[in-house]
């Protein structure tokens, strides 16, 4: 599943036992692609030992989607693996 | 370390951290990962010539030269190459450059670490590594730039930028106003590591 630049994603809410770069605020929550960034090394797999290029979005969430307030955004670099379909 | 070795001036040495980061070394250099003569060459490397002084100029070529900055905003790294930033092998990461204007103003944060440009903003202040920096920039940055000293107009958006990946954040200040007539060298004096972070204007 890969994603376009205006597509809105949603990041995975599920809390591996393992190691991630998924911020715990944004999960579950909705947010728009703004950026594809590059294929860079996963670093849920790299920590097993394990090198699995897979591609990195920058992806803004509006803080009252995040936090319930506020007026700013906050923009995430999120691995495809993290998102879903919103 | 003995209780003379204590330092309750409040140094370096004494925090936490420091304490931490020896035995992380310790743990790397007895699993045969590393040696303490490579960890001390990798950090003198990268210290050598990082300093915010490498962004300051990156910032004023952008206000003075329309193709600059369209090429700082569109591909960092290539930018930075342009002035010769990261030696031969460019930075070794993924430059993204985002613009303040009257209308935004954009201020970079690492909520995991303290993931930051280090080459060109010098070695991070202990600010950006604190937890209240890391985890209050993404849910109440406007109280932040407050006490950082920066009132920012009710109608100006902030836009907070999260560096969880590879990629690496700078900030393009908002060109002061009342330095039509300076060249770059002037203007980059104007630029802190702060306006670079997005903690302060310039």
């Amino acid at each position: 599943m890969s994603y376009v630049v205006g597509q809105r994603v949603r990041a995975r809410a599920g809390d591996p036992d393992h190691h991630t770069r998924i911020p715990r605020y944004v999960r579950g929550h909705a947010g728009q692609i703004v950026a594809r960034l590059g294929d860079w090394p996963l670093p849920d797999a790299s920590v097993a030992g394990v090198t699995k290029a897979e591609t990195c979005y920058a992806v803004r969430f509006a803080a009252v989607e995040l936090f319930g307030g506020g007026d700013h955004t906050v923009t995430v670099d999120l691995w495809e693996s993290y998102l879903e379909r919103a | 370390m003995s209780e003379h070795d204590h330092d309750h001036g409040g140094g370096h040495h004494d925090l936490p951290v420091a304490a931490r980061v020896r035995q992380l070394e310790e743990r790397l250099i007895a699993a045969g990962l590393a040696s303490d003569e490579e960890i001390d060459a990798f950090l003198t490397r990268l210290y050598a010539d990082a300093s915010p002084v490498n962004g300051a100029r990156m910032a004023a070529r952008a206000w003075t030269r329309p193709g600059y900055r369209e090429l700082l905003l569109s591909d960092g790294s290539a930018a930075a190459a342009e002035l010769g930033f990261g030696g031969s092998g460019g930075l070794g990461y993924q430059l993204r450059v985002v613009e303040n204007t009257p209308e935004l103003h954009n201020m970079i944060v690492c909520t995991l670490c303290s993931c930051y440009p280090v080459s060109l903003l010098g070695p991070s202040p202990g600010w950006y590594k604190s937890f209240a920096y890391r985890s209050r920039t993404v849910r109440e940055p406007r109280a932040v730039l407050a006490e950082f000293g920066v009132a920012l107009p009710e109608d100006v958006k902030i836009s907070v930028w999260d560096s969880t990946s590879e990629a690496r954040y700078m900030v393009l200040p908002l060109r002061p106003s009342g330095t039509e007539g300076m060249g770059a060298d002037e203007l980059a004096g104007l630029v802190t590591r702060k306006g670079l972070i997005g903690t302060a204007l310039v």
